[in-house]
């Protein structure tokens, strides 16, 4: 399954997106320090946190992408570090049934 | 190879540029071809270190030193200094404001972070001087 998979799915839309990625889990937090330490690298990692930190972890732990639940927008800053680096999508639903929509084609 | 010495400065406060000098270090690290569990783990571990700089102190120092068998990192910042560090190790304890927790810090990870992703940790700390935090990773298993 492929980040371009994700993005199939109803509700979920490109913020950042520069390439096709795999994606091989789902991971869910709202801690920095924990999705540090534990966000598997190549997961799709779903919070609801939306500034420029996020995209910090996600480059340096590697993940697929980081979708941002509740229909929450991310933040120009975040966006701006993104570009080129980090792919970043948006889900108009909550976190749980974000989630499992996207473990669902895993 | 020779040792290879970096050095890089950490500005207070500016969460816009928290966690640079760790993806600096990272690519580096990559390029030069070490493991990716050495990457990764010094990519955890520097992070933390780099961002309890930003929140905690007046930002400071960070000094890589790159050998084959072992990376250095050195964290040295003249911030307030840690009361208590035995508490500050322990996972969940946190003085972080409710505007740092709101940005996503404050769980009380980072330091247990920092010790679980290093082969050695170090903190030397002293009230109104500062902290200096040294670790080691090797990169031999
Ligand atoms: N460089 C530092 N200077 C002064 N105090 C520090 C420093 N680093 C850590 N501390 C103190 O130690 C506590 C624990 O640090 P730790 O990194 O484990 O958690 P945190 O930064 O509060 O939250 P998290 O890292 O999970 O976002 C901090 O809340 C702070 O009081
Ligand atoms: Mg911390």
């Amino acid at each position: 399954m492929t980040t371009g998979d994700i993005l199939k799915l109803d509700g979920i839309t490109p913020s950042v997106y520069d390439e096709d990625k795999d994606v091989e889990k789902v991971f869910c937090c709202d801690l920095l320090s924990v999705a540090m330490a534990r966000a598997p690298e190549g997961s799709a990692w779903v919070t609801v946190m939306t500034n420029a930190n996020v995209v910090a972890v996600a480059s340096l732990a590697e993940v697929a992408c980081v979708v941002l639940a509740e229909g929450f927008d991310y933040d120009e800053a975040a966006l701006k570090a993104a570009r080129g680096k980090v792919t970043l999508l948006r889900s108009s639903d909550p976190v749980y049934e974000t989630a499992a929509k996207i473990g669902a084609l895993i | 190879m020779e040792d290879l010495h970096l050095e890089f400065t950490v500005v207070p406060d500016d969460f816009t540029r928290a966690g640079e000098v760790s993806g600096k270090v990272k690519k580096t690290l990559k390029d030069l071809g070490f493991p990716p569990l050495v990457v990764r783990r010094t990519a955890i571990a520097m992070y933390e270190a780099e961002i309890n700089m930003v929140i905690h102190a007046n930002g400071g120092k960070i000094t890589v030193t790159i050998n084959p068998d072992v990376i250095t990192v050195v964290f040295a910042d003249s911030g307030p200094g840690i009361p208590d560090i035995g508490l500050a190790m322990q996972e969940g304890w946190s003085t972080a404001s409710e505007e740092i927790r709101d940005m996503g810090f404050g769980a009380g990870m980072g330091l247990p972070n920092i010790k679980k992703s290093s082969d050695y940790m170090d903190v030397q700390t002293e009230l109104g001087v500062g902290t200096t935090i040294t670790i080691k990773i090797f990169t031999n298993p």
